[in-house]
């Protein structure tokens, strides 16, 4: 029963139609998987039982009718960032206490509408800040890698640890996930899973707890490339309920699986070299390049003059705007209360006690680069920056680069309580330096595993792509999964 | 540019979060450090640069000025900490 849980949601989708086993089945073997392993991995804070029961035997209702949808029956993990009505929806905050919301994400309902089964909530750094899934008010997730010949305790990556932990560990067949600077694809790196960010506006943004809005995506962590697309087939919708969702048709992602790349152009960027960047990350990027080059691809240098400023100008752009968007949380409309002899000691004690220390950092230095006299000096000045990055990708891509590839991360999993990421946000904040320009300039772009390391931990590339041409990335990523294979942890849990 | 103690305190009083004077103390190093990392946007020459305002080009999106939503008051009080008759409670604000 257990090998149930090691199918990709491709593979799952056609046992499920060829009835060698029942949604049920998988749901229930699923469900052990988590029980059995979630002491360990912490990757989720809420299980749903009965629901994921419910629904997959509402599945295979619709498969004995022959009205099987799109993922009739295939149990995901949902982030604890989408509103799922009726359960455990905390953004891994305490300031959430007990927070169930009466209403459903999109991005959740296209999910469900489509026959997924949900399993429960995963954890995530809290309100999605951070890079190692340690700010969690539910604690660590562990990553089901380890170093070869060691036992210590590695992150996941963050802000999406949870989702990618469940996914590699075999926990859920693919897992919801959102990208703010990097959420989405560097814990995929980190744990040889794949990471898609949408374009900004492909998915409706409509019940999932913001943190920096402009630059919020969903997507999708999942096994392999092709499960990727058929998951964002799903959660991608034009959305009345989010004005930031583009009118723009869904194609089929599927589709793109297996296209060739003959004649496409990659660009590789120069500035994406950086210096004391490991050997190893060196060494893939250039398999990368070559494993393209080899199927048809025109390789060409691109300079993106401005990257080195995207991480700066993020955190000013990001936490402006969660600053902005955490005020909502005072106490008086859901969550935990903390009273006070008045209402503004009342919200003071609240915030204080229902936000984490990263949460305080970046809220309070949101509120100072918008503070009065300081405006022009920091958000003006980043938002312009902002436009100087964007601008650099739309260079590229009008020259004719298809798609940029770059390495995922600047390093493979580092350890549960790293003693220099924790002495200095500023390091923890690297973690990003690839992943970020991404999100500032709203492009798509997917993280995909293309090797071990020295310890035999796995590593990933990046693949960026012009707005809306999610296409090309998947033909991209799914040539370099061809050629590098899939990677999965030793089960130690 | 860098913050002194005060500095975090009035911040922290902006953002509605208590601190104590050792958290104080601790924020002023971790925010320095920031405000220090971010500083490096001194070097980029933004003459006559336009600020992103939405990093996809869209038009504002409009909708028919209908009734879409609405008498759900129990909804939206469910997850209160505090309602009464359709309300949210709160100290009281006004002597």
């Amino acid at each position: 029963m257990t090998d149930l849980t090691s199918l990709t949601i491709a593979q799952a989708r056609d046992k499920l139609l060829a009835k060698e086993c029942s949604a049920l089945e998988l749901t229930d073997a699923y469900l052990g998987a988590i029980e059995a392993a979630n002491q360990a991995l912490n990757a989720y804070v809420a299980v749903t039982p009965d629901r994921a029961r419910e629904m997959a035997r509402q599945s295979d209702e619709k498969i004995g009718a022959g009205a099987a949808r799109a993922l009739e029956g295939i149990p995901l993990g949902i982030k604890d960032l989408f509103a799922t009505r009726g359960v455990h929806t905390q953004a891994g905050s305490h300031i959430l206490d007990g927070f169930a919301p009466r209403y459903e994400s999109t991005v959740t309902q296209n999910l469900w509408d489509d026959g997924a089964v949900m399993l429960g909530k995963l954890n995530m750094d809290e309100f999605a800040m951070g890079s190692s899934n340690e700010t969690s008010h539910y604690g660590p997730v562990i990553n089901p890698w380890r170093a070869e010949g060691d036992n210590k305790a590695l992150v996941p990556g963050g802000s999406s640890g949870g989702s990618a932990a469940a996914v590699a560990a075999w926990l859920c067949a693919g897992a919801t996930a959102t990208d703010t600077g990097g959420s989405i694809r560097q814990p995929a790196a980190f744990t040889g899973t794949v990471g898609l960010k949408p374009t900004y506006g492909r998915c409706s943004r409509w019940g999932i707890v913001a943190f920096a809005s402009s630059l919020d995506q969903a997507g999708p962590i999942t096994r392999d490339v092709r499960d990727a697309a058929l998951m964002l087939n799903s959660m991608a919708s034009v959305d009345a309920k989010d004005t930031t969702s583009v009118d723009r048709p869904v194609p089929d992602y599927e589709a793109a699986i297996g296209r060739s790349v003959r004649g496409m152009t990659i660009g590789v960027p120069a500035e994406y070299r950086m210096d004391g960047m490991p050997a190893e990350i060196d060494t893939l990027w250039q398999q990368g390049i070559d494993w393209l080059k080899q199927a048809g691809a025109q390789i060409k240098p691109i300079s993106l003059p401005h990257t080195r400023y995207a991480l700066p100008a993020y955190y000013i752009v990001a936490p402006a705007e969660a600053s902005s968007n955490l005020a909502r949380y005072d106490g008086v409309k859901y969550g935990l209360r903390v009273t006070g002899s008045d209402v503004t000691e009342m919200y003071e004690a609240t915030r204080a006690a229902g936000f984490g220390a990263e949460v305080k950092r970046r809220v309070m230095i949101g509120t100072y680069v918008l503070s009065a006299g300081y405006y022009d000096a920091y958000y003006l000045r980043a938002q312009k920056v902002r436009t100087l990055i964007k601008r650099d990708f739309e260079t590229v891509f009008a020259d004719g680069v298809d798609a940029i590839l770059t390495p995922a991360t600047p390093s493979a999993a580092f350890g549960i309580g790293d003693q220099d990421m924790n002495a200095d946000p500023v390091k923890m904040y690297l973690n990003d330096v690839f992943t970020v320009t991404v999100n500032m300039a709203g492009l798509p772009g997917i993280a995909v595993p293309a090797g071990l390391d020295g310890n035999g931990l796995p590593l990933g590339l990046q693949l960026i792509g012009r707005p809306f041409d999610e296409e090309t990335l998947f033909a991209t990523a799914y040539v370099i999964e061809q050629a590098a294979g899939r990677f999965t942890p030793e089960k130690w849990w | 540019m860098s913050v002194n103690t005060a500095t975090v305190k009035r911040v922290a009083r902006l953002a509605r979060i208590a601190v104590t004077d050792d958290e104080a103390a601790h924020l002023e190093g971790e925010l320095n450090a920031i405000l220090g990392f971010v500083e490096q946007l001194n070097e980029v020459d933004i003459d006559g640069v336009e600020p992103m305002t939405s990093v996809t080009e869209m038009t504002m999106k409009t909708r028919d000025d209908v009734v879409t939503d609405g008498d759900r008051a129990d909804d939206i009080v469910a997850n209160a900490p505090a309602s009464q008759d359709g309300f949210f409670l709160v100290p009281k604000v006004v002597e």
